[in-house]
């Protein structure tokens, strides 16, 4: 077993992909290529899960053969059987931080990762300062009976709690490649806070450190039980690879009465991947959730995080933002269904096109019969850096009921010869004054961010930016 | 030594019409110069070639700081050079704050050969700079916080010109009717500010149309623009007489001049015809 790591050096300057790495490891099963029920089978062996979920798991895989691939969108030029679907990664590689190689610390010091993060994406699994940290965590919220495992342990160790959830929000037929998650699923999230548990700090993926949990698949499930509250935060802004193009996760949350939940992802894809994901939560009496979702890079990215209001009083909120450059489409968005009275709704998408990047926004607000007073409110501003870049709006809005609120502005800007010039009147260069004005675009968001992604954010876009223009 | 500013036979176009028709001018650090004349005569336009707006081109003459020419620069490198103006109209820039805004430029513009990603002027020192000239100016603390004039009424926003322009202490000042719009006591306000912090401290070319701006800022010459081109030049009486009598004498004293500026706003009315 052997573990090295690669700088990619093919990428283009000034793109954020030179500061792309990955680590290659040996696995110790690596299914063959490919998708069919002999493969599902292996997968539920291997982890040694019981009956129901392997046969929600082939189930699933007969549901991605009959459905057809989104008509809308991006173009998926996928070939399903060119891809492993399961490879179970090295335990305890031991490798530690003085092993990671110095230029690969630097580029994290470019990037301003968090220091624990930079860990655990150099893979390093000891010496984690943050284990201790959260090992203390870990404990307190277990006294409290608050769950936080990969979903994988889950299946194993809270089987009953998972299965009356798991697939429930998102049911393996709501779209091909939620089907095809759920048929090969590995890794993700699993949470349940129990009623009246208030989580006050945030919970972050990457502390999780022995699990697969930056798979291909991944499947992350949230309970937040009645007058509980979680803000869970995943991903990472250092670009990421799977090996290999395609990431198809399965995010579902249940908002029980009177409960709260913030779920954030910072993603930051390499330009290879398509990043189809499909999110989903349903939202009980009082209850509140929220989605803040930042995509950047990637081939393509479709991304709609949506709340089901099911009672009076529930709350959905999405934020997001898309940053697209050269050969990258994001086809972002949300949706938003109203489906009890009293239910409040609010839509925030900005996108920033760059270099010939594309993003769409795509959102849907449907407010169903039986939900007077649903007050919904859509914003969504396109900011396009130059000619060549392009952006799209495909707002979807269906009113089944009356007196509801429904509000959409849009706009769709460039960044002015006239706010350039003023900036450089001041003395910023033209480099300084776009990064400034796009930072700015998207500020409204970075401000809901935790402040080390807020940080990274904001780097994030200066190194997207860098090289741009002049 | 003593900075001069000079403007040399300057002709200014905008996609084929032609604005500015051979500007002379000449400024020294320390000097007020006050630039009058009629709406579209040219004043604003002056102002912004002088900074090096994109959207003008300079077909003819020179502009120069101390010899040098400054038409091969860029705007923020004249900046650097230390050349201001306080526009007729700010943009607006959302999401950024005034003090992130003003703290990178007063960075470049203090070390002229900064390089991007170097690091900015100490933040408590410009924390400590930045509150004592806005309360110079009158200005709530919480300005510093709001979005750079997003949302600010017209006094606002011409108050955050001066202070920007007391940030950056340049070399020459261009104020671009930094009293339109204001009540009388914003309007005092902005001209003892500009007298406190401009006046003697470097070139100014205060663009008006009223003589309350001058009060405290009492020009060494006064020029009178008509149709793009500087007719007059006096002193400060010839400022007080074109905001007494208007621009009568001065437009039959100039027929060429009258004609050329009337060509110019039929043409803005035409243009304007044909978009609507
Ligand atoms: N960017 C521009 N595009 C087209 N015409 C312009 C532009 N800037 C100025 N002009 C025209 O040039 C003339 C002078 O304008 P300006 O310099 O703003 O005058 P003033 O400031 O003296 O009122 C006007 O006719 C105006 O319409
Ligand atoms: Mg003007």
């Amino acid at each position: 077993m052997s573990t090295g790591m690669t700088i990619d050096t093919h990428e283009e300057i000034g793109e954020i992909n030179k500061y792309n790495f990955r680590t290659e490891s040996t696995a110790v099963f690596k299914a063959r290529k490919g998708l069919d029920k002999d493969i599902v089978s292996q997968i539920s062996e291997m982890k040694n899960e019981p009956q129901w979920m392997r046969e929600f798991r082939l189930n699933s895989l007969d549901v991605f053969y009959a459905k057809r691939m989104p008509t809308w969108g991006g173009d998926i030029a996928i070939d399903f059987q060119d891809i492993f679907y399961y490879l179970k990664p090295t335990d305890h590689q031991g490798r530690t931080w003085d092993d990671v190689p110095q230029e690969i610390k630097d580029t994290f010091d470019k990037l301003g990762i968090p220091q624990a993060e930079k860990k655990y994406l150099a893979g390093v699994k000891a010496q984690f300062e943050s284990e201790v940290v959260y090992g203390s965590l870990k404990e307190d919220l277990a006294k409290q009976g608050v769950i936080f495992v990969d979903t994988d342990t889950a299946v194993r160790e809270y089987p009953d709690l998972v299965r009356q959830y798991f697939g429930t929000i998102i049911p393996p037929a709501d779209n091909k490649f939620a089907a095809l998650n759920s048929a090969v699923w590995s890794g993700g999230s699993f949470i349940y806070v129990p009623p009246g548990v208030k989580i006050e700090f945030p919970l972050q993926a990457y502390f999780r450190i022995n699990a697969e949990n930056m798979g291909q698949f991944e499947r992350t499930l949230i309970i937040v039980d009645e007058g509980a509250s979680v803000h869970y935060v995943e991903g990472c802004t250092a670009p990421m690879y799977t090996s290999e193009s395609l990431h198809s996760a399965v995010v579902e949350v249940i908002c029980k009465r009177g409960s709260r939940c913030r779920y954030t992802t910072i993603q930051n894809w390499a330009n290879n991947i398509y990043n189809l994901v499909t999110k989903r939560a349903v939202a009980y009496q009082d209850a509140t959730m929220e989605w803040v979702d930042g995509n950047l890079g990637s081939k393509l990215t479709m991304k709609y995080p949506a709340v089901y209001m099911m009672e009076p009083g529930a709350r959905g909120e999405i934020l997001s933002i898309a940053f697209s450059s050269k050969g990258q489409h994001q086809d972002a968005g949300a949706k938003l269904v109203h489906a009890a009275p009293h239910t409040t709704g609010q839509i925030i998408s900005k996108s920033i096109s760059k270099n010939g990047g594309r993003s769409s926004y795509r959102g849907l607000v449907r407010v169903e019969k039986g939900s007077k007073h649903a007050r919904c409110n859509v914003v969504c501003d396109a900011l396009i850096l130059d000619p060549r870049s392009r952006s799209d709006t495909y707002p979807y809005i269906e009113i089944l009921d009356q007196d509801v609120t429904v509000g959409h502005e849009a706009s769709v800007s460039r960044i002015g010869e006239e706010q350039l010039f003023y900036l450089m009147s001041r003395g910023l260069s033209e480099a300084e004054a776009s990064t400034m004005i796009v930072n700015g675009f998207i500020e409204p968001l970075v401000r809901e961010l935790p402040m080390e992604y807020a940080v990274e954010m904001n780097r994030l876009i200066q190194l997207q930016m860098e090289g741009s223009v002049g | 030594m003593i900075h001069t500013l000079t403007i040399t036979n300057l002709h200014v176009s905008v996609e084929s019409k032609k604005i500015l028709h051979g500007v002379n001018l000449e400024m020294k650090y320390g000097q007020t110069h006050a630039l009058m004349g009629p709406n579209g005569s040219g004043k604003s336009t002056l102002g912004l070639v002088i900074m090096g707006h994109p959207g003008y081109v300079v077909t003819e003459g020179s502009i120069t700081l101390d010899g040098d020419d400054l038409l091969e620069l860029e705007p923020d490198q004249r900046a650097r050079r230390g050349i201001f103006i306080a526009f007729q109209r700010p943009m607006t820039i959302p999401g950024v704050k005034m003090a992130d805004f003003l703290r990178h430029a007063t960075t470049n513009v203090r070390r002229p050969d900064r390089k991007e990603g170097e690091e900015l002027i100490a933040m408590r020192d410009f924390r400590k700079e930045l509150k004592s000239k806005m309360e110079q100016l009158k200005m709530d603390p919480e300005f510093a916080r709001r979005y750079v004039n997003d949302g600010f009424s017209g006094g606002e926003m011409k108050r955050a010109e001066i202070l920007q322009l007391a940030m950056l202490q340049p070399k020459f000042a261009i104020l671009d009717e930094t009293d339109s719009g204001l009540d009388a006591d914003a309007v005092r306000l902005a001209s003892e500010s500009i007298a406190e912090f401009g006046r003697d401290k470097m070139g100014l070319l205060i663009i008006t149309h009223h003589d309350k701006l001058l009060e405290h800022n009492r020009p060494d010459f006064t020029h009178v623009m008509l149709g793009g081109r500087i007719v007059e030049t006096g002193g400060a009486e010839l400022a007080k007489e074109l905001h007494a009598n208007g621009y009568d004498r001065i437009r039959k004293a100039h027929p060429d001049a009258d004609a050329a500026n009337r060509r110019m706003l039929q043409d803005d009315v035409a243009a304007e015809l044909a978009t609507a």
